[in-house]
């Protein structure tokens, strides 16, 4: 992928989580340059994520400032996303926003019933967290609260 | 165009619609803040599958179908979701039990289905299989919590039981276009959904102290068009815009 490319979608943030780029958050599938268009391939983190629509127009807006005025935005599905496309400074940037970046896959991500993730406090480290609910203020997040330092905090759930 | 194929991607876009809009009927209502947030967010969820299944049939359709035409111009006759969907919320504990026998469902249902031969279903479902995932642990816990709850909790869940069971039975007893479907490979194999549905929920009960109820009468028809009176207020609900004010966008 071209690399002026990336730089400027690195400087494209999330509209929900702001503290990450669109890059950061690995729904950047790929970048093809054709004669006259760049085509820029994302796929959703959730079905019903209502940031998708915002962030195609951002990428257009930024891109278009950039130069680059004949951009062909393209979804896919497949494979799924996950959130182990996440980058590691994205994670980093996570958590000094205050919310906890999510387990890797294999380790917490389990389907079967009642398993649940122990999740770091983001602010005082603390393994002693508990699940208020599976569910957050957005599609991506699920609500803890640290039962050492009592902040509630996001996690940034893994799927 | 395979009829038969088009017809099956409507059904579980409506599936997904009619019970998520009507989960988000709690909005702003819900017991608890957390619980309200937890239940509309089930409900973006499922309207989002809902929309990539209506994208793959507007696509299917071809001429000028599209999503919103697709979920805000049929009529109740040309809705194909199954009845339990649309059901009425009732107390917290009835949406709670139609919400895991769906998601306990549409879990099986994804599970298979990402592995068929028609690829944007595949992708499709191995996306929604992620979400389910979560509805089904949060709704199987409330199960339990109210199950095995106190006196008022458990006779609540009882009576959803009782209002809600004979509408189960219709999502195993296939439509045509699910049978043709499940011949040509798209579709999963019913008594084998069923058996697994069947087993998760067996478990979950045990635990929540209620009674697995004996096979029945199936109340049947949604997936063929036959609605329970309920349908007809939904759709006024969510069409009423579409209706009123043809092509309106925001």
């Amino acid at each position: 992928m071209n690399q002026k490319i990336l730089d400027i979608l690195a400087q494209i943030p999330d509209p929900e989580v702001p503290v990450l780029s669109v890059l950061d958050l690995g729904i950047i599938r790929d970048v093809v340059e054709h004669d006259h268009t760049t085509e820029i391939i994302i796929t959703p983190t959730y079905t019903g994520c209502p940031a998708m629509d915002a962030i195609a127009t951002n990428i257009r807006m930024e891109m278009a400032a950039n130069g680059y005025g004949q951009v062909k935005i393209t979804t896919v599905l497949s494979p799924a996303w996950t959130t182990d496309w996440m980058s590691e400074e994205g994670k980093q940037k996570l958590k000094a926003y205050g919310i906890a970046p999510p387990l890797p896959k294999q380790q917490a991500c389990k389907s079967e019933l009642f398993a649940e993730e122990t999740v770091p406090c983001p602010h005082c480290n603390s393994y002693h967290t508990s699940r208020i609910s599976e569910f957050g203020s957005t599609a991506c997040k699920a609500l803890y609260q640290c039962q050492d330092c009592k902040e509630p905090f996001d996690y940034f759930k893994c799927h | 165009m395979k009829e038969y194929l088009f017809k099956y991607t409507l059904h579980l876009a409506d599936n997904a619609l009619i019970l998520g809009h009507r989960n988000s009927e709690w909005c702003g209502h819900g017991p608890a803040l957390e619980q309200d947030i937890a239940i509309t967010n089930i409900s973006l969820d499922l309207i989002g599958q809902a929309r990539n299944f209506f994208q793959y049939a507007a696509q299917l359709k071809g001429n000028d179908a599209s999503e919103d035409s697709l979920a805000y111009l049929r009529d109740a006759r040309n809705f194909t979701n199954c009845l339990l969907t649309e059901q009425e919320n009732g107390d917290w504990g009835k949406t709670i039990l139609r919400q895991f026998f769906m998601s306990n469902y549409q879990y099986v249902l994804y599970e298979q289905l990402q592995e068929t031969n028609n690829e944007q279903i595949a992708a499709i479902s191995a996306k929604a299989l992620k979400e389910v995932t979560y509805h089904l642990k949060w709704s199987s816990e409330w199960v339990i919590r109210l199950g095995d709850g106190t006196a008022e909790s458990q006779a609540r869940m009882l009576k959803a039981l009782n209002d809600l069971w004979s509408y189960t039975g219709e999502l195993f007893i296939p439509a045509p276009y699910e049978q043709e479907a499940a011949e040509k490979g798209d579709a999963p194999n019913m008594p084998e959904l069923k058996a697994k549905w069947l087993n998760t929920l067996t478990s979950v009960f045990e635990e929540a102290k209620l009674p697995v109820p004996p096979e029945g009468f199936s109340q049947t028809g949604g997936k063929t068009g036959i609605h329970t009176e309920h349908l007809g207020y939904i759709l006024a609900d969510m069409q009423y815009l579409q209706r009123t004010y043809p092509n309106s966008k925001w």
